[in-house]
C-alpha cells in the first residue's frame, strides 16, 4: 500500500488507522503468522497499532502480546505465564531514557561512582535480556537511548562526569558492544530516529505526563516503521536488487547527447561530485549482498562508454544485469526478475524522471520506485526506506554479486553444448553435502526465511529451532553447498527430515533459484538416501504444500520416482519412497567429503 | 471560527479516528455515546484533532473534557 510507504504522512496514517488496517487485511496477500511480545517501558498501544500496519504492508500478519504497564522487566526476569503460554517469535523491549533510573545526580559525584551506576544501569537490561535468552529462543530487539532535549549545563552535559547525555552516549556504547556479540540481539537506533526527526520534535512531555508516552504522538509512525523494518529483515523480507536509470541519475548529462567526455561524474564539477558520492553510495550496497542492475533508454554502446568513464565508481562489472534499449521500463525490469529467478516484489527502481516512476508504480505495483530529484534526497529515502535493512550479514552476501554475475557467464556457455548433461559436466561441480555445521547455521537460517519457489513445505525456521534440529537425534538435517569452475555458490540447498521408526517425514526441502537445473537436488536425495539407511529407515515420506510461489516443486517427487499416496482440492499432495534397493542418481556433480577444498 | 464551520470537519476527525463513516456527532455527544472511545482511542482522537485544527489542547484540558461541546469550544477559541 503506497500510503505506508516511506515517505509516509504519519498524521494520516494516525487519524485513518483504522480505515487502512481494514483495507490491509481485505486485500488477500498471503502473510507470515508472527507472534510478538512488546515489554514496555512506557505505553506501547499505539506504537503497536501503528507497527501492525506497517507489518502487514511487509507481508507479516502479527499477533501481539502486550506487557502491563512498565512491567518489561518483571516480565523478562520474574516470567509471565501469560507470556509463556504466548510462545513468542519476536521479543521488543520497548524501553528508552524515561527507563534509565541511575542517572548521575550531582556533579560532585566522582568518575567512580557514576561509573558504578553505569554497570548497574547496564546490569539491569543485560539481566533482561539473559533471562528472555534463557526462556524463550527468539530474537530480542532492543532500543538503544535517545539524548534528552534538555541539558542543564549545555554542551558540558555531553562529556561532564555526571552530564547526562554523557551517560546515555557512555550506555549506548555498551549496549552496542555487548549485542554485536550476542547473538539473536538487535538493537533499534532510537538515539538515530529521534536525532532524524529533530529532538525538540521527538519530545514531549505532557504526552508523557498525560499518557505515559516516551515520545511526541506525531513521531510514534517513524519510530513503528524503523522496528517493522528490523522485524522484516529478520524475517529475509528485505528487497534484493536496486535497479538504476543512467543519464541523471547516475551522471549528470545524457550519454547519448553529451558522449563519454561530456557527462558530469568524477571531482571536476559540483555536479560530478554529487552523482560519484551517488555511485559509492549505490557500490557499498553490493558489499550487502544487494544486486545491482541497469535499466535505461539508451543504445547499449553508450551506456557502456557512460560505465566505463574514468572517473566512475560504477563500472559495467558492478552490475548482474544491463538493460539499455528503447523497450518500456516494466518490460525490461520483468525481464530481468526473470534472468535472475527473483520475484518482483525485490526490486527497487530508482530514476530521475518521474514518469518512468509512474509508469513502473503502474504497471508493476510491487516494484518500490525512488524518484530522484537530487542524489541527496534518493540517498536519504534509501536509508530511510528500509528496503534494505539488515539484520546480519553471511559471507554469502558479500560474495551474492559475484555468484550471479557467474550465473550469467554460465548462460553464456550452455550455448555452445551439445547436450544439457555435456553442459553440467562441463561446468566441473562439486559438491559439499553435510549436516548444519555452526558456521552454516546462519545462512541456513536465512535460506528458509526467503526460498519461496523451490521450497516443498515452505515452513520458516529462527536461527534457535535450526540450531535444534542440527542436533537433534530424532531428525536427519543436510545442507549443501555447491561449487563450480565459476565460483563457488555457498549453501544451496537444506533439507530436515524427522525420524518416526522406520519411516522419515520430509518436514523441509528447499533450493536456492541460482542453482535450478544443475541437478543438485539428486545430490541431496542421495545423501538423505545415505543417512536414512544408516539409521535403519526403509520409508521416506515427501509433502508439497501449494503456496502462489512453489508452483515450480509441484511434481517433484514425481521426478524423484516417489508414489503419490495423496492429493488435496487445495493442491497440496503426500508421497512416499521406498529406499531399499535406492540407486544413486546424481551423475554429474562430484561430492567431496571433506570441506577443504582439493 | 463558528460552530457551523468546524462541526462538519470535526465529524469527519470522528469518522476516520473511530472508523464508522455513519458516525454524526453533536455539541453534546459524550465517550459514552460512541461505543470505541476508550482512554486509548481518546488519543488518537486528540492528536487527530489537533492535526485537523493546527492547535494543542492543555493537559488539562485533554484530561478534562467532558463532551463535544467543550471540545468545540476550545476549537473555537483557537483553532485554524
Amino acid at each position: 500500500m503506497r500510503e505506508l510507504n516511506f515517505p509516509f504522512d504519519g498524521k494520516d496514517i494516525i487519524r485513518r488507522r483504522l480505515a487502512l488496517r481494514k483495507q490491509l487485511l481485505a486485500d488477500g496477500c498471503v502473510r507470515v503468522k508472527k507472534r510478538i511480545a512488546v515489554l514496555g517501558g512506557s505505553t506501547t498501544n499505539h506504537i503497536v497499532s501503528a507497527l501492525e500496519l506497517f507489518l502487514l504492508n511487509f507481508g507479516i500478519e502479527p499477533e501481539f502480546y502486550l506487557s502491563e504497564y512498565n512491567k518489561f522487566y518483571e516480565d523478562a526476569v520474574f516470567g509471565n505465564p501469560e507470556l509463556d503460554s504466548f510462545d513468542p517469535d519476536v521479543i521488543y523491549i520497548h524501553t528508552t531514557s524515561r527507563n534509565l533510573t541511575m542517572l548521575p545526580e550531582s556533579p560532585a559525584e566522582t568518575a567512580e561512582t557514576v561509573e558504578h551506576k553505569l554497570n548497574d544501569q547496564f546490569a539491569y537490561f543485560k539481566q533482561v535480556w539473559d533471562s528472555l535468552k534463557q526462556h524463550f529462543s527468539c530474537p530480542v530487539i532492543q532500543n538503544n537511548f535517545e539524548l534528552p532535549l534538555f541539558r542543564r549545563t549545555g554542551s558540558y552535559d555531553g562529556w561532564s562526569t555526571a552530564g547526562h547525555a554523557a551517560f546515555i552516549q557512555r550506555m549506548n556504547v555498551m549496549l552496542l558492544d555487548y549485542a554485536r556479540n550476542t547473538r539473536g540481539l538487535y538493537i533499534h537506533d532510537i538515539n538515530y530516529l529521534s536525532a532524524v526527526c529533530g529532538l525538540a520534535n521527538w519530545h514531549d512531555a505532557e504526552a508523557w505526563y498525560l499518557y505515559k508516552y516516551a515520545m511526541s504522538t506525531n513521531v510514534i509512525p517513524d519510530f513503528a516503521y524503523s522496528l517493522a523494518c528490523i522485524i522484516k529483515s529478520i524475517y529475509g523480507k528485505n528487497h534484493k536488487v536496486i535497479d538504476l536509470d543512467l543519464d541523471n541519475t547516475l551522471w549528470g548529462g545524457v550519454i547519448g547527447d553529451d558522449g563519454q567526455e561530456g557527462i558530469e561524474i568524477g571531482q571536476e564539477t559540483a555536479v560530478g561530485q554529487a552523482f560519484s558520492e551517488f555511485q559509492s553510495f549505490i557500490k557499498g550496497y553490493k558489499d550487502y549482498g544487494v544486486l545491482l542492475a541497469v535499466c535505461s533508454k539508451n543504445d547499449e554502446e553508450n551506456a557502456l562508454l557512460g560505465l566505463n568513464h574514468p572517473c566512475g565508481v560504477l563500472k559495467s562489472t558492478d552490475f548482474v544485469s544491463i538493460k539499455a534499449n528503447w523497450e518500456p521500463k516494466d518490460r525490461n525490469i520483468a525481464e530481468t526478475a526473470a534472468d535472475l529467478s527473483l520475484g518482483l516484489d525485490s526490486f527497487v527502481f530508482i530514476d530521475d524522471n518521474p514518469a518512468e516512476c509512474a509508469i513502473i508504480e503502474g504497471q508493476l505495483p510491487m516494484v518500490q520506485t525512488i524518484n530522484l530529484s537530487t542524489v541527496h534526497e534518493a540517498m536519504y529515502k534509501l536509508t530511510r526506506s528500509g528496503f534494505f535493512e539488515v539484520t546480519a550479514v553471511s559471507d554469502d552476501d558479500m560474495h551474492r554479486s559475484e555468484m550471479y554475475a557467474a550465473n550469467a557467464q554460465r548462460a553464456a556457455q550452455l550455448r555452445s553444448f551439445e547436450s544439457y548433461e555435456d553442459y553440467l559436466l562441463s561446468l566441473d561441480m562439486h559438491a559439499v553435502i553435510c549436516g548444519f555445521e555452526p558456521v552454516y547455521i546462519q545462512r541456513i537460517t536465512q535460506l528458509t526465511n526467503k526460498s519461496n519457489q523451490f521450497n516443498l513445505t515452505t515452513r520458516r525456521y529462527s536461527e534457535d529451532e535450526i540450531q535444534k534440529v542440527s542436533t537433534s537425534p530424532d531428525h536427519i538435517c543436510i545442507c549443501g553447498r555447491l561449487l563450480d569452475k565459476f565460483g563457488d555458490n555457498g549453501i544451496v540447498s537444506v533439507v530436515i527430515g524427522k525420524c518416526r521408526d522406520k519411516e522419515l517425514d520430509i518436514e523441509l526441502w528447499l533450493m536456492s533459484c541460482r542453482v535450478l537445473k544443475r541437478d543438485m537436488e539428486l545430490a541431496m536425495l542421495d545423501e538423505l538416501v545415505r543417512r536414512a539407511k544408516d539409521k535403519g529407515i526403509t520409508r521416506i515420506n515427501g509433502f508439497y504444500y501449494k503456496t502462489h510461489k512453489n508452483s515450480m516443486v509441484a511434481e517433484l517427487y514425481s521426478s524423484f520416482g516417489f508414489t503419490l499416496d495423496k492429493k488435496l482440492d487445495n493442491g497440496d499432495s503426500e508421497w512416499h519412497l521406498d529406499i531399499e534397493g535406492y540407486e544413486n542418481k546424481n551423475k554429474v556433480i562430484k561430492i567431496r567429503d571433506k570441506e577443504n577444498p582439493e | 471560527m463558528n460552530n457551523n464551520e468546524i462541526l462538519p470537519r470535526l465529524n469527519e476527525v470522528f469518522r476516520d479516528v473511530f472508523g464508522d463513516s455513519s458516525l454524526s456527532v453533536n455539541e453534546n455527544t459524550t465517550s459514552a455515546d460512541i461505543e470505541d472511545w476508550d482512554s486509548l482511542e481518546h488519543i488518537n482522537l486528540i492528536a487527530a484533532v489537533e492535526n485537523e485544527f493546527g492547535l494543542r489542547f492543555k493537559m488539562r484540558e485533554v484530561s478534562g473534557m467532558k463532551n463535544v461541546g467543550e471540545m468545540l469550544a476550545i476549537i473555537a477559541e483557537r483553532g485554524k
